[in-house]
């Protein structure tokens, strides 16, 4: 086994040439799992509340946006702002700027879904009386019911977050330096520790993930009892 | 920029042929994986709800950790670890078969197996305990009682989740491409190299996946509400 190869590679994994360079390896994948998740919750959020609406020509677009997306492979997403960025806009985007507008169009649709089960999940008598009270439908939407659904939504989040930060890998195939393509750059220089390197990646992925996975759990755990101690 | 739209390109002629063997190798790795993957997470499964504490712990950490680490960094493990770790002659008789086909299919299936053991692990809890001890209580030995009793009520409630791991799978066997598979991402990026017309060809690949999702989620949907309603 090479176990040395990772050990002198260790820096160029967890944060790349950086600072003499660009920022790269798992600081890069984690920058971008959170931008991801913040543009693509603000998206999803639109998405999901124009999905809910009772108006077609809100509801049907966003139907449509969610089908779509939710049937496509994220890879597909991914070429398909890679490759036609040149054809619609003129001019080609770098490889982080579209893996990231794929990721965050990409994942809204997702986060589309989990705000409409959300809001669905509340009592209707929420919106009701919300709309008794004299509130317009906008108002009831946000001062009542997206605070509460947001609330139990927490957990799906965190699972998408999770998500999220695994597809970042995908910013490898269109050349972006995110760990996976320090991996592979390190391995094709190397090639003699492509099980040690993978290994290691794995494990580089798997902690941040699992810190996630499990701040999930005790999130779910503990929303449950603030609900139970509601009833 | 002007573009000429050449749509005759991508499906007819060779690139049209080239789209349908990706789509036929897509297909072929689904299908396989799909199959693998879900004897594979009930085997894991079951070892979960084991009393036998090796089995669990392997289990747990079967399912975490495939779970939390990127389906990319798997196919290139399966890939390109096989070299370190088997001996030089079957790399040698590995990488004169389909190899690539090969990984890219363990890759799959061991990935969606860790979340397919986590589905029907909570579709077991979804069953009263009881009916287990019952079981038991009747003569079945363990394996028994899950073969018989538990797996089968099991199955039935977690098909929702169970289609949307499937529609997963061949979403993500697109990874494949990446260790050189042929299937219809593959093809499709192919074509935009040759001949730059990368517009048709990624609208005719979406397209057929997203027929794909469309199908199988309608027919299992229809199929669901049959059995569902038979069971009441």
């Amino acid at each position: 086994m090479h176990w040395d190869v990772v050990w002198n590679n260790l820096d160029y994994f967890l944060w790349g040439a950086f600072p003499k360079g660009p920022i790269g390896g798992l600081a890069l994948s984690i920058l971008m799992a959170l931008g991801g998740i913040f543009g693509a919750f603000w998206l999803g959020l639109l998405v999901g509340v124009m999905r809910l609406s009772k108006k077609a020509w809100l509801r049907i677009p966003a139907l449509a946006y969610i089908e779509v997306i939710r049937g496509t492979p994220l890879l597909m997403v991914i070429f398909w702002f890679y490759f036609l960025a040149p054809v619609l806009l003129g001019k080609s985007l770098p490889g982080d700027q579209s893996a990231m507008i794929a990721l965050i169009v990409f994942t809204s649709a997702y986060v589309a879904e989990i705000v409409r089960a959300g809001v669905l999940s509340l009592p209707k008598g929420q919106m009701e009386a919300a709309r008794g009270s004299g509130l317009s439908h906008t108002q009831t939407m946000i001062h009542v019911i997206l605070p509460q659904a947001l609330f139990n939504m927490i957990p799906s989040f965190v699972n998408q977050f999770v998500s999220l930060t695994k597809d970042t890998s995908l910013g490898f195939i269109i050349g972006v330096g995110e760990l996976m393509k320090m991996a592979t750059q390190v391995n094709n220089r190397t090639m003699n520790a492509p099980a040690e390197i993978f290994i290691t990646i794995a494990v580089l992925y798997f902690v941040v993930c699992f810190v996630l996975t499990e701040a999930s759990r005790r999130l779910e755990a503990k929303i449950n009892r603030y609900q139970a101690r509601g009833r | 920029m002007a573009y000429q739209f050449d749509w005759s390109l991508v499906v007819s002629g060779q690139y049209g042929d080239w789209i349908v063997d990706g789509l036929v190798t897509t297909l072929k790795v689904s299908a396989i994986s799909t199959v693998f993957s879900l004897a594979l997470g009930t085997l894991v499964c079951v070892m979960r709800m084991s009393r036998v504490r090796p089995l669990v712990w392997f289990s747990l950490a079967f399912t975490e950790f495939f779970r939390n680490t990127p389906l990319l960094v798997q196919i290139f493990f399966w890939y390109f670890g096989s070299a370190a770790v088997l001996p030089e002659s079957w790399n040698q008789w590995l990488y004169k078969q389909d190899f690539e086909f090969a990984a890219g299919v363990i890759a799959l299936t061991v990935y969606t197996a860790a979340f397919i053991a986590e589905d029907l692990r909570s579709g077991i809890f979804a069953i009263p305990k009881t009916q287990l001890e019952a079981s038991r209580a009747c003569g079945l030995s363990f394996m028994q009682a899950m073969g018989y009793v538990i797996l089968p009520q099991a199955f039935r409630i977690i098909i929702p989740p169970l289609i949307s791991q499937f529609l997963n799978l061949i979403k993500n066997s697109s990874l494949v491409m990446t260790i050189g598979v042929m299937d219809l991402t593959y093809m499709a990026r192919q074509i935009e190299s040759y001949t730059f017309h990368g517009f048709e060809s990624f609208t005719v690949a979406t397209l057929i996946y997203l027929a794909i999702s469309l199908v199988v989620s309608a027919t299992i949907q229809v199929y669901n509400t049959r059995v569902l309603r038979m069971g009441r």
